[in-house]
């Protein structure tokens, strides 16, 4: 029961320390500390972006290039990550890679979000044709095993995925998902007072779907955009380990392609795939904890018994 | 259960095929170049021991799917191949039928996925359930974490670090493929023993990577059938906590995980393709790999459909047996 008063204490301090940044900071610390998901998540987030940050003040990033390096050097002083078979300094494909592969992700899971919020308040709100239309294709899609079509996608272009077409590609699916969480939410929320009201006012329903319904939908589509985020990011590099992502792009999938195709684990060359591994454990364990800790901020009623 | 709604299920099934072959069928017109035809030409050029094969490959080709024929009567040959599961001569091993690849690889990962599935999703489910017990083994509070945090990581990429741990450093176990070279796949205990030790490392990394979504979900359910009426009657009838638990508790909170699973699928066999590329197992994620790789065209559709409508099949199957599970849910209509 404790527990309970300060969550609504924390939340209605929140809108009132608008202005002063400190006592924000001090209300958002202390659903942090109720909340470790959420807090390890971002953390774990930051420590890449940091990564990411510092890499590209400190090294040269051509050496991401094949062929800018000795071959299949360990690690040394000169170069922390060591070098793959193909020359490339693998701490500047790190600091080169991570980005762009969270670029492809974020990029298709806010396409993502954005198609299937649409397409789920309007299925929600005008019902009918629409709803049987758009619902009859999320839920047969969701059951189709999502890496089959776009693989079918991805083998018609030509020389392998670019990253804005790995992101088309990854994107042709990832409005499935949200479309069916966000409409159930939707549905629920039409039938709340509020929106009683704002339709006994006469406020046209397009204007209560825009003002009223999604600013009470958010905290539901920022916590699916997480989920999208990381679905994208695990489809774009299943097609790049499956061959389909072009040669050129330096991406953490491309440099798991190169690690299996080249056995690198058997040949004991352990720089080269410890990297990319543990950037791209460090990248899904934080995506899942934000999820857990963002569900637990959007749904209350689902907090676990102390 | 009413025969309405066993129509209704197969005609969403029918449906899904026939998505399926369209889909196969336009994507690789829709930019006016047929890139399979590109693909036969150039693997003409090539030239080699099967060039002559490739040249009646390639009139055959064009003899049902020549630029002379309206693109109407392309698409209906393509689907009554399809519907025969006629998908032409593999690109890359010609005069190998794709079917005839295809039905050799299947086994392989329908006994893996079939039996890691079932594995994650028993072990998930009673753990899930067992946590919500208020006299569950402290032990079990602390496996929650680590199990939480695999099912975060992609399944190859935990089998990447098996591969690395279990099999390059202690060599417990084989570094890939479904069996000792040497052994002809057979149904002799030594061959299938030795099948078995070569599937333990992928199989060991699906099933670590999904036991937390099960267990994450059953959890769900069950905290939320607490206080339920059923469970207050069963506790005033007097019944041990163990036959409420088992019989009462758990049993309700199955079906929404059966639910789950239904859906879970497609996510799985997406996973397990990826599993099988690191493992080199010889099953149809293997196969769509090499098809890749070798732009295999015939191969990668081919796959791509079987693979849809296993899904798809076993999808129906477990909708179909939910109704003798759930007796609220009759399918009859009001």
């Amino acid at each position: 029961m404790a527990t309970t008063i300060t969550q609504e204490q924390a939340l209605s301090e929140l809108p009132a320390t608008g202005g002063r940044l400190s006592a924000l900071a001090t209300g958002a610390f202390r659903y942090m500390r109720r909340n470790p998901e959420l807090l390890v998540g971002l953390c774990l987030l930051l420590a890449l972006l940091a990564f990411v940050v510092i890499g590209h003040a400190l090294v040269d990033l051509d050496k991401a290039r094949p062929l800018s390096t000795r071959a299949l050097q360990p690690p040394s002083s000169s170069l922390p990550f060591g070098s793959d078979k193909q020359g490339r300094n693998l701490l500047a494909v790190m600091i080169v890679g991570t980005p762009q592969t969270i670029e492809i992700g974020i990029t298709a899971g806010v396409i993502g979000v954005t198609i299937g919020t649409v397409l789920a308040l309007v299925s929600a709100f005008y019902r009918g044709a629409a709803d049987v239309l758009i619902r009859g294709i999320v839920d047969i899609g969701l059951t189709i095993p999502g890496l089959m079509v776009l693989v079918t996608l991805a083998m018609n272009v030509r020389g392998g995925l670019s990253i804005p077409q790995m992101i088309a590609v990854v994107a042709v699916l990832a409005w499935l998902f949200p479309a069916r969480v966000i409409r159930a939410q939707a549905l629920s929320a039409r039938e709340r007072a509020y929106v009683a009201v704002a339709r006994l006012s006469g406020m046209p329903r397009r204007v209560i779907i825009v003002r009223e319904v999604l600013p009470n939908l958010m905290p539901y589509i920022v916590a699916s955009l997480v989920g999208s985020v990381s679905a994208a990011v695990l489809a774009s590099v299943g097609l790049e380990v499956l061959g389909l992502g072009s040669f050129d792009s330096v991406t953490i999938g491309m440099t798991l392609y190169w690690v299996i195709y080249y056995a690198a684990i058997i040949n004991s060359w352990w720089w080269w795939w410890i990297p990319p591994i543990v950037i791209i454990i460090v990248l899904f364990t934080g995506l899942f904890l934000m999820a857990v800790g963002l569900d637990e901020f959007a749904n209350p009623r689902l907090r676990r018994r102390a | 259960m009413n025969t309405d709604y066993l129509v209704k299920r197969l005609g969403l099934f029918l449906l899904i095929l026939w998505l399926a072959s369209t889909v196969n069928f336009f994507l690789p017109r829709l930019g006016g170049q047929d890139p399979i035809r590109a693909q036969l030409g150039a693997q003409a050029a090539m030239g080699g021991a099967s060039q002559v094969g490739m040249k009646d490959m390639i009139a055959e080709y064009d003899r049902r799917f020549g630029l002379d024929k309206p693109l109407l009567e392309q698409y209906l040959t393509y689907l009554g191949d399809t519907a025969r599961l006629e998908f032409n001569f593999s690109m890359a091993a010609y005069p190998t039928k794709v079917v005839d690849i295809i039905w050799r690889s299947l086994p392989w990962t329908m006994t893996l996925l079939s039996v890691t599935t079932l594995l994650a999703w028993t072990i998930g489910t009673m753990l899930g359930a067992l946590l919500t017990q208020p006299n569950t083994p402290r032990i079990l509070h602390y496996v929650l974490p680590p199990i939480l945090t695999l099912s975060a990581i992609p399944f190859f990429l935990l089998g990447l670090l098996l591969i690395y741990l279990l099999g390059f450093q202690l060599r417990w176990f084989p570094l890939a493929g479904g069996y000792d070279q040497g052994l002809l796949p057979a149904l002799d205990p030594r061959v299938i023993a030795n099948m078995v030790y070569h599937s333990i490392l992928p199989a060991l990394s699906i099933i670590l990577a999904s036991i937390g979504f099960w267990t994450l979900g059953m959890r769900g359910v069950m905290i939320s059938t607490h206080g339920e009426d059923y469970l207050l009657f069963a506790e005033a009838k007097g019944l041990r906590g163990r036959t409420i638990f088992l019989r009462y508790a758990i049993r309700n909170a199955l079906l929404p995980q059966l639910t789950a699973l239904a859906l879970a699928l497609g996510n799985i066999v997406s996973g397990a393709v990826l599993v099988e590329v690191i493992f080199q197992y010889p099953g149809v994620g293997s196969l769509l790999y090499q098809a890749i790789r070798s732009s295999d065209f015939f191969m990668i559709q081919g796959v791509v459909f079987i693979v849809i409508v296993a899904i798809g099949f076993a999808t129906l199957v477990l909708d179909l047996i939910y109704p003798a599970l759930d007796p609220r849910i009759s399918y009859t209509r009001r």
